[in-house]
């Protein structure tokens, strides 16, 4: 074999591996993403119905309580606009708590509740998941406008 | 006082780093010696100013001085005083200062042993990393200054996060940014070749072991890491896919590579444009893992509260740094192309193979890690990339990897009598089908194609390995023969490669066994109440309370039976730290090489319950093994006789080498 012909099919092997890895990223990713919404868009119905997705805010004060003897949890994530009634059962992670930021993934029943399947969970107390906060931040924006408006 | 000194020493390593990157670079250039000469005693000075400032920020820290609001904000009286040190780096100021002093201190390391090297490749390689080390300094200096004073002083500190208050923690990053940081090193090599146009065998020869050390600590420093999240965290997962695992990941991937590829530069000349470009690509990636975690773009465990000013700095400069050595690249690699012939049935082809999968992998996980960013750009939503991609495409190239990887070591350079490497390889082809059958049987595969899998690529790797040191001591006999065969230049570098390829093995035993045969259960129990996992029966004693230095935690008792056997006794803890009132969860586990077993505690459900949660993990502890054997590996490779015997020899070619023009190595291509 002459090196210009091994060369080429080092490159072709390069460009098939290239091409699959490409196709596998693309059809996997469709299936592995979850996308986020405020409370604000859940109320609005702009989730998707049938797929899980993330949403954030801030764990409302006062609604933490406990259903019955079992390991379930609920809670109202807000961003101070729109409320959205969550459950999770399981153990909730260390620095989880009311007033606090979270951030859940899960899915919508029937009845209108998130049911999360993950809470995530932070290292620091300081630190607030950049979503939730970007959530937080455009209620407020929202609210001022409309205040703005209504003066007018 | 003290914290002032240290503040001045950065800015006296920042001078030093400027003139590191300025004369000996320049000199090499214009000829001027005595410009190039500066390159030792600059370095060795860059080292020191950094060891004070360091020193200085650890004596802050031993003296509870408040005044420096890094000591404030990450330290108390009543942290024990391992844990005062190790505060040193646990956040995000401090942490940088580690970065810049081990950078100095890789420096100084290059410094000392390269006396065997040609001045100008000394001077250019510390050039580079001077210039890196501005931009660290810089980035210290202007935006996250640890010796920043604060007034009115506080009493107390705020105490350093109480996740961090643990011996992992003491290690893990050092670790894992001694990786990092030294892959400056090749970096710097791959530029000042590229600089010098002289990318020959013996440049890989020199890079290689630099480059082995630095992948060295940045195995243990993700092992280390690993087991640290997986005891302290008390979610019983060792990887989780997180953006800043994958920015320790990536660099380990490409150095990998990186290893493989200087490997087949040195006895080949083959792949050097290739080699370069891994050697960029480490590096580069070890900076972006920097700026991932330090600018707080992704949700991630590890974030830390984020300042965009810092975000835009690194940015910056990984973009100065990939563009600029990327642009070089571009300009000069060409000229460098070049090297042995081979055929497709060959070391060089598998090495290749190898190369191109873990590039593969390595930019399939830089798309995930970076995809929300990309999506959040575009305006096409937020997203997260979630567990089960990441797996997945894992799963996607790995395997092939490994298979390439029993074939291997018993591969000749330039061409291979396929024929008779399926003989050799017969029986461990057999053996490994045979083991991977078994694992079909419904016990052991547990309604997993993946156990099956995971186990015919063990026993593959362990059998080829088996039949390579049979092949290799063919004519050698007993002990004597293998410790002769150890003994002998390359003896090392070769068992070192049978150790890291055997610790795939376990990584891989280890990581099967744990997904697919692990047993995890939340529960809610009573004092007297029991719950079974996997034929061990958990029985909960209650939680009482009780204090520890600067904490009070809930301790739990549990007495575990396996059958009518009480085989020990786990306490987790739900500990409060009292400064930041921040509740942790401390796991117990019983560990063993065949199964650990795992309990953390939930919390207080009221009347006495608490909610708990309960882990069977079998073979976990393979996983790091693995990672120290690997480790091992690279350590023993790097101590082989033969980079003592080239020093010699180039000792003795010392003049005659130091007077020859660049114009000699081009001349090899």
């Amino acid at each position: 074999m002459k090196p210009r012909h091994k060369r080429l099919i080092f490159v072709a092997v390069a460009v098939v591996a290239l091409g699959v890895a490409a196709t596998l990223i693309i059809t996997g990713l469709r299936s592995n993403v979850s996308y986020f919404f405020s409370p604000t868009e859940v109320l609005a119905g702009k989730h998707p119905k049938d797929a899980v997705f993330r949403i954030g805010g801030l764990v409302k004060e006062g609604s933490l309580k406990r259903i019955g003897k079992s390991l379930t949890v609920q809670f109202i994530v807000t961003d101070n606009a729109a409320d959205v009634t969550t459950q999770y059962t399981g153990i909730l992670p260390d620095l989880f708590q009311e007033g606090q930021g979270v951030v859940a993934k899960g899915r919508i029943g029937e009845d209108g509740i998130f049911q999360a399947e993950e809470v995530l969970a932070k290292h620091d107390e300081k630190y607030m998941p950049p979503e939730a906060q970007a959530a937080l931040d455009e209620a407020a924006e929202a609210k001022k406008n409309k205040q703005q408006e209504n003066l007018q | 006082m003290i914290p002032e000194i240290g503040h001045f020493a950065l800015i006296l390593a920042l001078c030093l780093a400027i003139a590191q990157a300025v004369f000996p670079l320049a000199g090499s250039l214009n000829n001027t010696p005595s410009w190039v000469a500066l390159a030792r005693p600059l370095a060795w000075g860059q080292a020191l100013f950094l060891g004070i400032a360091i020193g200085a920020l650890t004596y802050s820290f031993l003296v509870n001085d408040f005044s420096v609001s890094y000591v404030a904000y990450n330290s108390n009286t009543r942290l024990p005083i391992v844990y005062k040190i190790s505060a040193v780096w646990g956040a995000h100021e401090g942490s940088l200062l580690l970065w810049a002093f081990f950078l100095g201190a890789w420096g100084a390391a290059i410094a000392i042993f390269s006396r065997h090297l040609a001045r100008e490749v000394v001077g250019r390689v510390l050039a580079v990393m001077g210039m890196i080390n501005i931009g660290f300094l810089l980035f210290m200096l202007i935006t996250s200054n640890p010796f920043e004073r604060m007034f009115p002083i506080p009493a107390e500190g705020r105490d350093l996060n109480p996740l961090l208050q643990d011996p992992g923690l003491a290690l893990h990053p050092p670790t894992l940014y001694l990786g990092y940081v030294g892959f400056s090193v090749a970096f710097g090599f791959a530029i000042a070749a590229l600089i010098g146009g002289r990318l020959d065998a013996s440049w890989a020869r020199w890079s290689r072991p630099w480059t082995t050390v630095a992948w060295v600590w940045l195995t243990l420093g993700i092992t280390i890491g690993s087991w640290w999240a997986y005891y302290e965290l008390g979610w019983g997962g060792w990887w989780f896919w997180d953006p800043v695992e994958n920015a320790s990941f990536m660099p380990w991937l490409a150095g990998t590579a990186l290893m493989h590829s200087l490997a087949v530069t040195e006895k080949r000349g083959a792949f050097r444009s290739w080699t370069v470009m891994l050697a960029l690509l480490a590096f580069s990636l070890s900076l972006l893992g920097t700026f991932l975690v330090r600018s707080g773009v992704l949700t991630s465990v590890h974030a830390f509260a984020a300042d965009p000013a810092r975000g835009l700095f690194i940015l910056i400069f990984l973009l100065v740094v990939v563009g600029g050595s990327l642009a070089l690249y571009a300009w000069r690699a060409p000229t460098i192309f070049g090297g042995g012939r081979f055929d497709l049935i060959s070391r060089e082809s598998f090495l290749l193979g190898n190369n191109l999968l873990l590039t593969v992998l390595t930019f399939l996980i830089l798309f995930g890690t970076l995809a929300p960013l990309i999506y959040d750009a575009m305006n096409w939503g937020k997203i997260s990339v979630g567990f089960p991609w990441f797996n997945r495409m894992f799963l996607m190239v790995t395997p092939f990897l490994a298979i390439l990887l029993g074939f291997g070591p018993l591969m000749h350079w330039k061409r291979t009598d396929g024929a008779a490497l399926m003989r050799k390889l017969r029986i461990a082809a057999i053996v490994s089908i045979v083991i991977g059958l078994i694992g079909f049987w419904p016990a052991i595969s547990n309604g997993s194609l993946l156990v099956p899998l995971g186990l015919f690529l063990a026993a593959w790797l362990v059998t080829s390995l088996v039949v390579s040191i049979r092949d290799r001591l063919k004519h050698k006999r007993g002990l004597g023969g293998f410790l002769s065969d150890f003994g002998s230049s390359g003896g090392r570098s070769y068992y070192g490669m049978v150790l890291g390829h055997l610790g795939v093995a376990m990584f891989i035993l280890g990581a099967t066994m744990v997904s697919n045969h692990g047993i995890e259960k939340d529960v809610r129990m009573a004092p007297g109440e029991s719950a079974e996992i996997s034929g061990y029966r958990f029985v909960f004693d209650g939680v009482t309370r009780t204090p520890g230095p600067n904490f009070i935690a809930n301790r739990g008792k549990f007495r575990v039976f396996r059958g009518d056997d009480e085989i020990t006794i786990l306490e987790p803890e739900k500990r409060t730290y009292l400064v930041q009132q921040m509740p942790m969860t401390e796991a117990a586990i019983d560990w063993g090489l065949t199964r650990d077993l795992y309990v953390s505690l939930g919390e207080d459900l009221g009347g006495g319950d608490w909610s708990m949660r309960l882990y069977y993990k079998p073979f976990v502890r393979w996983i790091w093994l693995g990672g120290l054997f690997m480790a091992f590996g690279g350590i023993l490779a790097v101590t082989d006789p033969r980079y003592r015997s080239l020093k010699r020899k180039k000792k003795q070619e010392a003049p005659a080498g130091a007077a020859a023009p660049a114009s000699l190595a081009t001349e090899n291509n």
